[in-house]
């Protein structure tokens, strides 16, 4: 057990030493973030009221497409020069790489969403308790993105037209994430704490699941495809 | 399994029957062709007579006027739909688990079918809603879910289309099928919870139903119809898919030599 949470560790650390030696790029989905949401209100008109009622929604649909957008990236380097199959015939379990690999995902590209949506909220308007809110729901959503990310992402290693299908093949498993998000928000909003902490929990539920089994589905699609 | 080493004269042999007989790729394309003129014949019967049932003896609905016997199409396409997926999982796992190519390349023969009748229960859905509910279209609960498992069938259908080696696309195919299953509750109930208008189920096992005895044989026997026909055209793109992926084995060789015979 403890070889494996070393074996994770080692991941982790080295994932991350990676993302700190290629800062511009392991930013590139902070900014795609800031981007796509800062477009919305050029689209749908400056009205403030508007802003306010749509700027979770927005939020919430930009980080899940930033998410995405980096997700694609978790073992295509370490596929390209060979280390992902070394991976795979080590014997200590492919169970503690993907672990890693998912939790410096989340730490490189996920926080980093979570950490800049108060000021898009700002940017819309937003209260400070749905910011709060918000800012939460992201917390406990985010995990989950990078977790069905990495399915999605060892599924279409190495194939041409991988990043586009990870799109199509997470997006619509991440509904249930985005609406329990959203909903916490959205009690909030309409003064009712108590719904917003049953949503955080249907979310937390949501994170817990997918921490148990999407890891596993992880390895099993790393084998497929290196197989 | 032994597909593989079967003797050249397979298609045409009549071999002791078991249980995965028609495991074997030669096995199956000999009996689906033999099949097939009689499943398209049953499915084509079973249709008219639904249409037949469905458009000139059932009664004018009191409330909806005649809009609603779009029903008939759309109550058995969105059935289908949610069936179909299923089965495509089971047969897909199967062939992941035991590595079963038969099983694997009649998952992929299902996607499609499936595919077209969720967008056929949409497509219904949508001409009924305007006459009825006002609007083409509503975020309700099961418009949304339905929507969800179109997403979940192209996705399928675009990784194992993005595969070349016929082995990966088969099981990635199949985990990505497993995991959607496995979501599809998940998703149901949240998009439930999210929002709902759509009428509640008219048909339900443990209930009397609550429509004419007339317009439930128009809708069993179209159910019928479109199960019979999911077999037809499913049978149909597997033999091809057989064909496809067996293209260097002998006999499929032998069949090519031997001229057009089934």
């Amino acid at each position: 057990m403890s070889m494996s949470l070393r074996l994770l560790w080692a991941v982790l650390r080295r994932d991350l030493r990676l993302a700190a030696r290629r800062r511009v790029e392991a930013l590139l989905p902070l900014g795609f973030f800031v981007v796509a949401a800062g477009l919305f209100p050029f689209g749908v008109g400056p009205e403030p009221q508007t802003l306010r009622q749509i700027g979770p929604g927005i939020v919430w649909v930009c980080a899940l497409l930033s998410a995405m957008l980096s997700v694609t990236q978790m073992f295509n380097g370490d596929w390209q020069d060979g280390s992902l199959e070394q991976m795979l015939m080590s014997p200590r379990g492919l169970l503690s790489v993907v672990l890693g690999k998912v939790l410096a995902h989340w730490l490189s590209a996920g926080l980093s969403l979570v950490v800049a949506s108060p000021l898009l909220g700002l940017l819309f308007g937003m209260s400070a308790q749905s910011i709060a809110m918000l800012c939460l729901s992201l917390l406990l959503g985010t995990p989950i993105l990078s977790l069905l990310g990495a399915v999605g992402s060892a599924l279409t290693l190495g194939l041409r037209s991988g990043a586009a299908l990870v799109f199509l093949l997470v997006l619509p498993l991440t509904i249930p994430a985005l609406i329990f998000g959203i909903g916490a928000v959205g009690a909030v909003e309409a003064g009712l704490p108590q719904q917003a902490q049953a949503h955080l929990s249907l979310l937390g539920a949501l994170l817990i699941m997918t921490c148990l089994s999407a890891p596993l589905a992880t390895v099993a699609a790393l084998r497929i495809s290196l197989d | 399994m032994s597909q593989a080493a079967l003797p050249s004269s397979a298609p045409n042999s009549a071999p002791r029957w078991r249980w995965n007989t028609y495991a074997a790729p030669s096995r199956f394309y000999a009996m689906a062709g033999l099949a097939i003129p009689w499943i398209w014949a049953l499915a084509l019967i079973l249709g008219l007579a639904g249409l037949w049932v469905g458009f000139a003896m059932a009664p004018t609905d009191f409330q909806q006027g005649e809009a609603y016997r779009i029903i008939f199409i759309h109550v058995p396409a969105a059935w289908m739909s949610m069936l179909i997926y299923l089965v495509l999982a089971f047969w897909a796992a199967w062939g992941w688990m035991l590595n079963a190519r038969m099983a694997s390349m009649y998952a992929r023969a299902l996607a499609p079918t499936g595919a077209l009748f969720t967008l056929l229960a949409l497509w219904t859905g949508a001409l009924w809603g305007k006459p009825t509910w006002g609007a083409w279209w509503v975020w309700d609960a099961r418009l949304s879910s339905e929507f969800i498992l179109l997403l979940l069938y192209l996705g399928y259908i675009a990784l194992t289309e993005a595969i070349d080696e016929p082995r990966r696309a088969a099981h990635a195919g199949a985990l990505l099928a497993l995991v959607g299953a496995v979501n599809i509750p998940i998703i149901y109930f949240s998009v439930r919870w999210w929002n709902t208008l759509h009428q509640g189920a008219t048909i339900s096992m443990t209930a009397a139903p609550k429509m004419a005895t007339t317009m439930l044989w128009a809708m069993l026997l179209l159910t019928l119809s479109f199960w019979v026909y999911s077999f037809a055209v499913v049978w149909t793109r597997a033999r091809a898919i057989v064909l496809e992926q067996e293209s260097d084995s002998e006999w499929v060789r032998q069949l090519k030599a031997g001229g057009p015979k089934s």
